[in-house]
């Protein structure tokens, strides 16, 4: 088994967030559609569409997420936080039919970590929300971890493409698995290999010369 | 919408996902404070003029700067944190001395660190098994025998082992070595291990 020395902070379980997290930090500069229910004064040139000094109140704009979690307050006097699409009844119905053809990657590449988030505002939906979430990871799985145990030595991009940000992480770990299990069966679990970090190293530089 | 540059650095890091130590990015951090700096002072005026003239209108963009502040400082700390953990594997995966090129990726108080790093755990590695200590750094995987074939992908110079005889490491050359002595060429690349 590949040791691993690197051990980036992982991602927050559920509606937390790890402080540190790089994935985290990622997936809360998503934007969300947002209506502003107070005014921001001297704040009008982040609004490019209008030459205001001021944000008014009751204006429509797409705030990232970390912002929005900063700004809202249970009374929602400051901030009301609207659904993005593919959280809605719409899409909610296709993720009950049928979760395995959509492509997650497409629908905004964090549908679980943006999903659980979205818990913070207060939304009569939550609970729709929360369960359609769920169930639509454990639809998913099964064919996730099948082709992460199955695909040897091949090209995967094809499988990974529709897969979210959490899904391709759990693919990836499937794979390490099976590549790990592949080497102990032939018998080179105890072959020494130079350090992949190494040998990355090395191939980038060659390619940063020949550039 | 601010911190943007601050979301820069971050993906800089994102980019090399298997651990590799991107260049610091000196002028992204002046940048990224320089921000802050800003909205810092905004918000110091800002707060003296609503205390004064008690205008609390102002307190929802006292509240949104607050917001970006932080922000900064997140990733900010992040991305220093997560250079931190590159750094630390990399005396786990090189050794205690590191090729120059990746030095020159580090700024100088991620050196100071490296060296600390180093000396903690050379410290604590005396301090294990007995006498001599224990290089906790070897056998990441179990061995299977004392002594092992290798052979050189580049030249590497003259090569000592424990009972005095000094080996050629020249390229392609094969030899059949104690695994202790290897270990450390096999993971930076030096040596190649040979399994018939």
């Amino acid at each position: 088994m590949e040791t691993q020395s690197y051990m980036p902070v992982p991602p927050g379980v559920g509606m937390e967030e790890n402080f540190l997290s790089l994935d985290d930090i990622l997936l809360s500069h998503e934007r969300l559609p947002c209506r502003t229910e107070s005014a921001f004064p001297r704040l009008g040139f982040l609004e490019k569409s209008s030459d205001n000094r001021d944000i008014p109140e009751g204006t429509k704009m797409e705030m990232p997420l970390w912002l929005a979690k900063g700004l809202y307050e249970r009374t929602r006097r400051v901030l009301s936080v609207e659904l993005p699409k593919v959280y809605r009844e719409g899409w909610r119905t296709v993720f009950s039919a049928d979760p395995t053809v959509v492509d997650l990657h497409k629908m905004g590449p964090y549908y679980y970590g943006l999903g659980s988030q979205l818990l913070h505002f207060h939304n009569p939906e939550n609970a729709e929300i929360a369960q359609t979430v769920l169930q639509t990871f454990i639809g998913r799985f099964r064919r996730t971890m099948d082709s992460a145990q199955n695909a040897y030595n091949e090209d995967t991009s094809a499988l990974v493409e529709p897969l979210d940000s959490l899904e391709r992480v759990l693919f990836k770990v499937g794979q390490n698995g099976l590549n790990a299990f592949q080497r102990w069966e032939m018998g080179r679990a105890s072959h020494l290999t130079a350090s992949s970090l190494v040998v990355n190293y090395r191939k980038r530089k060659i390619t940063d010369l020949q550039a | 919408m601010f911190c943007e540059k601050a979301i820069e650095l971050i993906r800089e890091l994102q980019r090399m996902g298997d651990g590799q130590l991107p260049a610091f990015n000196e002028d992204g951090i002046r940048q990224v404070l320089e921000e802050m700096k800003a909205l810092y002072q905004q918000n110091q005026s800002d707060v003296n003029e609503a205390k004064t003239e008690g205008r609390n209108e102002l307190i929802p963009t006292i509240k949104f700067r607050h917001c970006c502040l932080f922000r900064n400082q997140r990733c900010i700390a992040a991305y220093l944190y997560d250079r931190l953990l590159r750094i630390r594997a990399l005396r786990w995966e090189y050794g205690s001395v590191l090729p120059t090129a990746i030095r020159f990726h580090m700024c100088a108080e991620e050196l100071e660190w490296f060296n600390q790093y180093k000396k903690s755990l050379a410290t604590y590695m005396r301090s294990l098994g007995g006498e001599e200590g224990l290089d906790i750094t070897q056998d990441v995987k179990p061995p299977k025998s004392l002594y092992i074939e290798v052979r050189c992908l580049k030249d590497h110079g003259e090569f000592e082992i424990d009972d005095g005889t000094i080996i050629l490491l020249k390229k392609n050359s094969q030899h059949f070595l104690p695994r202790w002595k290897c270990e450390q060429l096999i993971r930076q690349g030096v040596l190649e291990h040979v399994v018939s």
